[in-house]
């Protein structure tokens, strides 16, 4: 194996390379592209690359650009990790095979996809992969719906959202069921690794992003990815957004190790009421009506039970 | 090489990014690397700017939270140093000027015609309730 990075401070990590370019068409202030930085800088080693359709792949691949220095595949919407899921089996076939060029590179097999790419219509694929044992690492950027359509409701909406398909009004609230618990259903697969992950954590980020590309056997990944246009927020305040997904214990940061070993890997030291998190976007603006007012104190009850359920978790090490 | 417009490449025909062959790419800096035209990084999207960001290097304590967070690869460091915007790639979202920690803030966010030097002459001082 080649030896892994050395990122100690952030001034270190600034050193990178990027392998991604600009000039992409992601909107101002879209969180993909920063977790995909945080991705692909995590290594210096070579990278097979793949992204399912949505936001990430329409932008960065608008014909004659690509904003990929990487080999990168694109197929359709449901089958980005059984695509690199094929690249790795060729070439651990042409390594036992002895027919590789350059053995003693190390290349990695990363497949990026949305919540809706992953959460629904992958979801078989990707169960597959993590089923077949493929060394690969499957990177979901969720941002709660399907953006690149212009938004409709995936299985990783959260209650409450308004979504074009499950839009609040008059006579609803918006999405009305719970989100796929996806990190849990991937480690299921008994996989070595599965974390949920945030770019503004980007040292908890890399390390979990190092430690998937040093185990034997498939990666599930699940980054929060704080979408300007559907989530409605300013662009400025992507940041601030993942600041407060993380904060709120909206998305709490952890991993799962050989699918049960859990650990807890970030414990904001002044955790913020889940009510500042959904005031601060458009999608959740409804709650704050008096008839919906209901379902904020709701939204704290859930987050405060999953944070309990995580803690008991860690604690039984089961 | 004359640039190729979108209709007049062959059907089928393979796009590289690089332009001859790039070994290491990783271990290549971007000054450094034979771009071809089918990489996004010979585009602009300066235009879809409104706002720009301005830096201001005598405040800037090398933190490099603009260089992890902007989404655009448009933060330039070397050597542990930020050394300047890409103002071709700069798509003017402003997260790096959100994440600033200085005070006065290193980089600020001025209309796109805003004149460089004037803006960095008239930088605002410390503010002492922020402090
Ligand atoms: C099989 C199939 N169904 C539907 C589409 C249309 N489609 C393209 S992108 C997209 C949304 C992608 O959503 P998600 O995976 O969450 O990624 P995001 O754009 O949100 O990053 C849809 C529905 C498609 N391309 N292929
Ligand atoms: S719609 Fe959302 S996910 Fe898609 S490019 Fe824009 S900000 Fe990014
Ligand atoms: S304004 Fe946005 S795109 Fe431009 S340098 Fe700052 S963070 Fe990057
Ligand atoms: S965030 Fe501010 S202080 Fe830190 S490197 Fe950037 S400009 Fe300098
Ligand atoms: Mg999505």
């Amino acid at each position: 194996m080649s030896e892994m990075k050395k990122i100690k401070n952030l001034k270190e990590f600034s050193t990178s390379a990027d392998r991604f370019e600009g000039a992409n068409l992601l909107c101002p202030g879209c969180a993909h592209s920063i977790i995909v930085r945080e991705v692909l800088n995590a290594t210096n080693d070579d990278m097979v690359l793949s992204a399912s359709t949505g936001c990430l792949e329409v932008c960065t691949a608008v014909y004659p650009y690509t904003s990929w220095d990487a080999s990168w595949i694109h197929i359709g919407f449901e089958n980005g990790s059984t695509a690199v899921a094929g690249a790795e089996s060729m070439y651990k076939a042409l390594k036992n095979k002895g027919r590789l060029k350059q053995p003693e590179r190390n290349p990695k097999f990363v497949s990026f996809a949305g919540d809706g790419a992953s959460y629904d219509i992958g979801f078989q694929w990707i169960s597959g992969c993590m089923e077949r044992g493929h060394n690969i690492m499957h990177v979901v950027l969720d941002n709660e719906v399907y953006a690149n359509t212009g938004g409709q409701r995936s299985s990783s909406t959260p209650i409450g959202s308004s979504a074009t398909t499950s839009p609040a009004g008059r006579v609803s609230y918006g999405e009305k069921k719970n989100k796929k618990d996806m990190v849990a259903i991937m480690a299921a697969h008994g996989i070595p690794y599965s974390a949920q992950v945030a770019p503004n954590k980007w040292k908890d980020m890399v390390k979990k992003i190092q430690h998937g590309f040093s185990v034997d056997g498939p990666v599930f990944i699940n980054a929060v990815s704080p979408c300007t246009t559907e989530w409605k927020f300013d662009p400025k305040d992507t940041m601030h957004l993942t600041d407060l997904s993380t904060d709120t214990l909206v998305f709490p940061l952890y991993e799962i190790i050989d699918g049960h070993e859990l650990n807890i890997t970030y414990r904001p030291k002044n955790v913020i009421p889940v009510e500042e998190y959904l005031a601060a976007q458009g999608r959740f603006k409804h709650l704050f009506k008096d008839e919906y007012k209901y379902l904020i104190k709701e939204w704290q009850e859930r987050v405060d039970a999953n944070w309990a359920y995580l803690q008991r978790r860690e604690e039984a090490r089961v | 090489m004359a640039k190729k417009g979108w209709d007049e490449f062959e059907i089928g025909a393979m796009l590289r990014t690089f332009d001859g062959k790039i070994d290491d790419i990783a271990g290549t800096r971007q000054e450094d690397r034979a771009y071809s035209q089918n990489s996004s990084y010979t585009a602009s999207v300066a235009d879809w700017r409104l706002i720009k960001p301005i830096f201001n290097k005598d405040y800037c304590i090398d933190c490099q939270f603009c260089w992890i967070y902007c989404p655009d690869v448009s933060i330039i460091s070397r050597d542990k140093k930020l050394i300047g915007v890409d103002m071709d790639h700069c798509k003017g979202c402003g997260i790096c000027v959100e994440v600033c920690p200085t005070n006065p803030k290193s980089l600020l966010m001025f209309p796109e015609q805003a004149d460089e030097e004037t803006e960095i002459a008239n930088w605002p001082k410390k503010d002492e309730e922020e402090a």
